[in-house]
């Protein structure tokens, strides 16, 4: 019996990080964006983008790689337009990230319906040489695809990038005092495009994450909220791709638990269980609010001002 | 990058009127592109759209009823847009306004309508009320953010209602449907005529003109709009706006919850999944009508019938030229992101220039 439980929470954890990844992804793009100053709300849309180039690049092609390459050039394609809106016109970061994620339900629904119901290549679990024979760890984390690989990468780099390097200096410090870099030679512009852009990449390769690996095919609004619970992610992180990362696999554990709950069957109602991520997600919002209250939780001082360099 | 903003010296009048109407015809076209690459004739298609939406009476009923929770929806996010209060919430505030008036009806009361009504309307309001309290609440205590918290609250508002049609409430004659029993008549909205517009109309231009009258007409109008406009001066004034967040937000939910009972006790006469049209939920859609209408209500009104017609038009031609819904959605989006970008360029000039160094 007790073995049995062992396997269980294996199992269960080994689900967490498989439910975690899309959202680590699309988490780490979004933290590029804030920390040069720029909200992306539109990471719904961006991942359902993903999700569909993805899918349909893998399934005329036969090859997922090239579906995570075809959904991160369509996600900064995408991203673009809002890059364009918020940061060349000035306009209003929440409703132009809103409209985006219209556009991306809209433009994915509509190219989506001719492959509704077509099960597509994906990425196959790859057991690591050496990592997946460690004990409980190994199981978690190392018996998983490709994918999940590539993200337990992109973080250390993403952490050295922001926090070791020229460039992530330039980053924060556009995202903290856009007129102090500017004045430094930092073109503003060129960081905020580059990072809005890069962030609607990872949501896309986040969007391709669901149908690509997660599942191999293709269901209309898939990212089913998983775009907004990123942004409540981001805040809880504290922008931090440290923090993301273990923020990421609580969340994947909420939907991995109420899932296998489902199938146990406790007596909870199937649509209470299916509730939790969201439930958990508005939580573990209202504690990193109460927090920050207590004391500033690194919110990058420009996010969601438009800078304009004659108004300074 | 070499494009740059330049302040006009003057606001162009001309462009102020011109960005909607440009808006609408640029997105017609971009998503014309669009048809054009699966094939269809995108001037068939919106002649279509148009002419069945806005040439037969029977279209322009149908127009109406779409209409109908559109303007209640647009109405409660217009108002919380006023105090810059992030109301992305409206659908699950439809759904939970849904339920409540189903409760109503599920006690097995079955009485006159004079009283089965108004009790729907009153339990519709609260519950919609109530679920737009939460994330209110939570902004004015922990500054929590609104934008995310009513978000997902929809996704358990539509959760909690599908508990109930699969579960507790489902008719056990509906052949595995999820679905109510269909209402008694004293639980449904009069209908006008032959068509399927029903009183939900009225409480909508009702509301909208109380909601004129408050926000042009009273001293609390006043106060949300220097609240959305000048926070800190609001405070200073001595204007209370936490309390103002939220009233604002009790009545933009009821307005929400009001449609989404308008919307089963008018249209489908049982509460069931998709109350409001997957492929562009009104609570959505009540987003971009809200942006629109530039914070005036007779424009959610406008706005609104013509969102109607869009709807309208949509289910048309994806009946006759099989063309997927979303269409509609992309037509919205991309009338939004012009605007958005319009309202600037009535605003700046965009030069093409080299950016000068400092001081250069």
């Amino acid at each position: 019996m007790e073995a049995d439980l062992s396997v269980l929470i294996i199992a269960i954890l080994q689900a967490a990080v498989r439910s975690g990844t899309p959202i680590l992804f699309v988490c780490i793009g979004e933290i590029y964006a804030e920390r040069a100053g720029v909200l992306n709300v539109g990471l719904e849309g961006l991942m359902l983008i993903g999700a569909i180039s993805g899918f349909t690049v893998s399934f005329t092609t036969g090859s997922a790689p090239l579906g995570v390459a075809a959904a991160a050039i369509a996600g900064g394609l995408f991203a673009l337009i809002h890059a364009f809106t918020t940061i060349t016109l000035r306009a209003d970061q929440i409703v132009s990230g809103l409209t985006l994620t219209i556009l991306g339900t809209g433009i994915s629904g509509f190219f989506g319906k001719a492959m509704i119901g077509q099960v597509g290549p994906g990425f196959d679990r790859l057991e690591l040489p050496v990592l997946a024979q460690i004990p409980v760890l190994g199981e978690i984390f190392f018996r998983q695809d490709a994918m999940v690989y590539l993200s337990f990468l992109l973080v250390p780099l993403t952490w050295w990038v922001m926090f070791r390097t020229h460039l992530g200096l330039a980053i924060r410090s556009v995202g903290e005092s856009p007129a102090t870099a500017d004045s430094l030679g930092v073109s503003v512009t060129r960081v905020r495009y580059g990072c809005v852009v890069f962030g609607g990449a990872m949501a896309g390769v986040g969007g391709a994450y669901l149908s690509l690996a997660y599942t191999t095919m293709w269901v209309e609004q898939m990212s089913g909220g998983r775009g907004w619970i990123t942004l409540a992610l981001v805040i809880f992180a504290g922008w931090n791709p440290a923090k993301a990362f273990l923020g990421a696999y609580l969340f994947g554990g909420a939907e991995a638990l109420q899932l296998r709950l489902q199938a146990v069957g406790l007596g909870i109602p199937t649509y209470f269980l299916m509730m939790l991520p969201y439930v958990l997600t508005i939580a573990i919002l209202v504690m990193a609010s109460r927090a920050s209250l207590r004391r500033r939780l690194g919110a990058p001082a420009a996010l969601g001002v438009p800078y304009a360099r004659e108004e300074r | 990058m070499p494009l740059r903003l330049e302040m006009r010296l003057e606001r162009s009048r001309r462009l102020e009127y011109l960005v909607p109407v440009l808006s609408v015809l640029l997105a017609l076209a971009v998503s014309g592109l669009l048809l054009l690459m699966t094939g269809t004739n995108p001037l068939t298609a919106y002649g279509e759209m148009f002419s069945e939406a806005f040439g037969t009476s029977y279209g322009f009923a149908e127009v109406l009823v779409k209409a109908t929770p559109l303007i209640l929806c647009g109405l409660g996010v217009m108002l919380a847009f006023k105090m810059l209060f992030w109301n992305i919430g409206a659908e699950g505030q439809l759904h939970m306004g849904a339920w409540g008036a189903t409760a109503v009806v599920m006690t097995g009361w079955d009485g006159s309508p004079w009283l089965m009504v108004p009790a729907m309307v009153v339990a519709g309001m609260i519950c919609g009320a109530i679920w737009a309290l939460i994330p209110a609440f939570l902004k004015v205590q922990l500054n929590c953010n609104e934008i995310i918290t009513t978000l997902l609250l929809n996704y358990v508002a539509i959760l909690w209602v599908a508990h109930f049609i699969y579960g507790p409430w489902k008719d056990p004659e509906s052949f595995g449907f999820p679905m109510t029993k269909q209402f008694p008549d004293g639980a449904q909205l009069l209908r006008f005529g032959d068509s399927r517009v029903h009183l939900g109309l009225v409480f909508a231009l009702l509301a909208a003109v109380v909601l004129y009258f408050l926000q042009e007409k009273s001293r609390w109008g006043f106060e949300i709009a220097v609240t959305g406009n000048n926070p800190t001066a609001a405070e200073y004034a001595g204007m209370n706006s936490r309390r103002n967040i939220l009233l604002v937000m009790a009545i933009s939910g009821g307005l929400a919850g009001l449609a989404g009972m308008s919307e089963i006790a008018g249209i489908q006469l049982k509460l069931l999944k998709d109350i409001s049209p997957h492929a562009a939920p009104y609570g959505y859609t009540a987003i971009i009508i809200a942006w629109l209408a530039r914070r005036n209500p007779w424009g959610v009104v406008l706005v609104s019938v013509l969102m109607g017609g869009l709807y309208v038009g949509g289910e048309t031609v994806q009946i006759t030229m099989k063309l997927p819904v979303n269409f509609v959605l992309i037509i919205q989006a991309l009338i939004l992101f012009f605007v958005l970008g319009g309202d600037i360029l009535s605003r700046y000039k965009l030069v093409y220039r080299r950016e000068a160094p400092i001081g250069g």
